[in-house]
């Protein structure tokens, strides 16, 4: 089942299966290492609508909840 | 030139002997910097580009990497080796420009002590140009780097890749030359995570902060009475000798300023050579010195970006995002730094925002000093009044402006880099040119704004405007028709201001209604053209029209509150 890294509960691991967005904001999730096959890991998501750090490849990075909800993953276990 | 916070500014200066400022931080170098340097007979320029990872430019930085690119004879890609897969992406583009490349294998040690092995000799079979392993902060590997400018470095064979092609080619190399062996979480991953998740990251942000300004209140107090107080006891005497051989007159009434109780006073009698100088170096200068030494280790350690997590959520409903927190921060120092590190938000909105509300309402060490020799003798209670009233304004003033104000806020996109323990060199380095800047930058303005009050007080022309104004001023403000001639010179010179409202005897809350107004509605001289530097005339205007209305109005209502009618 898809869902977005915003609904990805903190702590599961997920696979990337896409980006949803233009061009633009594809190659800018891709160029920091957001790319669709990586094991995605939600370290916090903070409340109040902040943002959401993601683990990729032992990497944290934050995103905000624009761009995490246009990750879309796959549950892998 | 290569990925942010990859350490492009280490290698530079280790190659040209040139400072530059450096830290744990993606997005430090904003401005690119040249130097040069020899060898053999020839002399070589290098140029340090902002980070970037893609030639398909998303900010301003990456468009001034993108330009100098275009006219570069040999360019050397540093990747940073804990995180090989993403940084071949930019070298992959790279490879396609067809022009000489060096690739420099940085954070060599780091990847060893995480448990990452790369094949460099392999690496540089399927990339086809020279791969240079480095540790640039020790100096390691960058003489042999430096060693490929005398030589011919060949073109790459020039490959075009489709975007689809450059993933599949990237995953290929990376597996091929890449072991990683497991690692343990360590004590840095579990600090990690404590001070980035929210229930435990938000308490422990909160104790760095009060920590870090007890430390600079501390140490800068203790730098004022044994070292700088005794200095100037030196230089009392040579002044006062100085003063009587210019005699009384105009020029005496400029550099020296009023005699009070028969001597000169370094805090009250206002001349270029007396209080001009006694402020900046003998007051402001021991506070600042200590607060970069302090933003230095922050930086450096990697907890700013975790910071600016922390506060996102804050700062996204001003119209700015997490980054936001890096000019509040260096603005609490000095505003002209602050200012100038508002380049680090991506829009024009958001960068507006950020250098109006630092100017309106981050003290700085100067104004913060003025408000704790103002206000400090009634106690502690009303200089938190003070710091209440700037907060709310800062954030009242943020969301109005973020919905006004045309343009778009981007959201926090911010790689969070692992902690590293700072080197004490770096953040010396980093703290002496910081100071450099400070004083380069923000003391001749400030000489400059000390000359022209002193001169449009000594022609009589500030009192003339004080008397225009004073209605206004006691009517609106409450304030006694002598605070006035405080309130304008405050315009250029914050520092004056605190010998002027002292003797005026105001009860607390006039004080506090006349600090606080003094500390929003005009930045000092050296704010003042950094803001015109940044924003553009329009944008300084429109800037400048905000702070007057905001300290106008609040000042108003805090009269009313404070005071009564």
């Amino acid at each position: 089942m898809a869902i977005s890294v915003l609904e990805l509960e903190e702590g599961k691991t997920a696979k990337i299966i896409g980006i949803q967005g233009g061009h633009g904001m594809q190659n800018q999730l891709r160029s920091i290492g957001i790319l669709e096959g990586k094991d995605i890991v939600v370290v916090t998501h903070h409340p109040f609508k902040g943002p959401v750090v993601v683990k990729i490849d032992r990497k944290m990075i934050s995103l905000g909840r624009g761009l995490a909800s246009r990750i879309m993953v796959e549950m892998t276990s | 030139m290569g990925n942010p916070n990859v350490g492009k500014s280490v290698v530079f200066s280790r190659l040209t002997g040139t400072h530059v400022i450096t830290s744990n931080f993606p997005g430090t170098t904003v401005d690119y910097s040249q130097g040069a340097t020899c060898l053999g007979r020839e002399r070589v320029f290098i140029i340090d580009a902002p980070g970037t990872y893609s030639l398909d430019p998303t900010n301003p930085a990456e468009e001034v990497s993108l330009r100098i690119l275009n006219e570069a004879d040999i360019v050397v890609n540093v990747i940073d080796a804990t995180n090989l897969e993403r940084n071949l992406i930019l070298t992959l583009e790279l490879l396609s420009r067809n022009v000489p490349l060096l690739v420099v294998l940085n954070l060599w040690d780091e990847a060893a002590h995480t448990g990452i092995e790369i094949d460099v000799s392999r690496l540089q079979e399927l990339l086809g140009v020279p791969v240079i392993p480095t540790v640039a902060v020790t100096g390691e590997g960058i003489a042999e780097l430096a060693s490929y400018f005398s030589q011919d470095v060949p073109v790459p064979e020039q490959k075009n890749y489709s975007d689809q092609e450059k993933w599949v080619m990237i995953g290929q190399i990376t597996r091929e030359v890449q072991t990683i062996t497991h690692r343990h979480h360590t004590l840095r991953d579990l600090i990690s995570d404590i001070t980035i998740k929210p229930i435990t990251g938000l308490p422990v942000a909160v104790l760095v902060i009060l920590v870090s300004l007890w430390t600079v209140i501390f140490i800068g107090e203790t730098c004022i009475t044994y070292l700088t107080d005794p200095l100037f006891e030196l230089y009392l005497p040579i002044i006062t000798q100085l003063s009587d051989f210019i005699g009384p007159g105009f020029v005496q009434q400029v550099l020296i300023g009023q005699m009070v109780n028969g001597g000169i006073d370094f805090e009250q009698s206002m001349g270029i050579l007396t209080t001009g100088l006694y402020v900046p170096f003998g007051i402001v200068l021991p506070y600042v010195i200590v607060f970069y030494i302090l933003a230095a280790l922050l930086e450096d350690s990697g907890y700013l970006p975790r910071l600016a997590t922390l506060t996102d959520t804050f700062f996204h409903r001003l119209g700015m995002h997490g980054y936001g927190i890096v000019p509040v921060f260096l603005g609490l120092g000095c505003n002209v730094p602050g200012i100038l590190a508002t380049r680090v938000l991506e829009t024009r909105k958001q960068r507006f925002i950020a250098a109006t509300l630092i100017a309106i309402s981050i003290p700085c060490m100067a104004k913060t000093a003025m408000i704790f020799g103002t206000i400090g003798q009634f106690g502690f209670l009303y200089i938190l009044l003070v710091i209440a009233v700037l907060a709310v304004v800062y954030i009242t003033i943020g969301m109005i402006l973020s919905r006004v104000i045309h343009g778009e806020c981007p959201e926090i996109f911010l790689e969070i880099p692992p902690y590293r323990t700072p080197r004490l060199n770096m953040v010396l380095k980093k703290t002496w040119m910081r100071l450099v800047a400070f004083i380069a930058e923000a003391v001749p303005y400030l000489f400059l704004g000390v000359l022209l009050v002193n001169i449009l007080y000594a022609t009589g022309f500030l009192a003339w405007l004080g008397t225009v104004l004073a209605p206004l001023i006691v009517s609106w403000l409450g304030l006694p028709k002598e605070a006035s001639g405080a309130l304008l010179t405050g315009f250029l010179r914050k520092d004056l201001a605190i010998g002027m409202l002292l003797p005026l005897d105001m009860t607390p809350q006039q004080m506090v209604v006349a600090v606080t107004t003094l500390t929003m509605y005009f930045p000092c001289a050296g704010a003042f053209a950094v803001l015109y530097r940044e924003l553009g005339f329009s944008g300084m205007i429109k800037s400048v029209i905000v702070m007057a209305t905001t300290a106008f109005f609040v000042g108003g209502i805090m009269r009313f509150i404070l005071i009564g009618i």
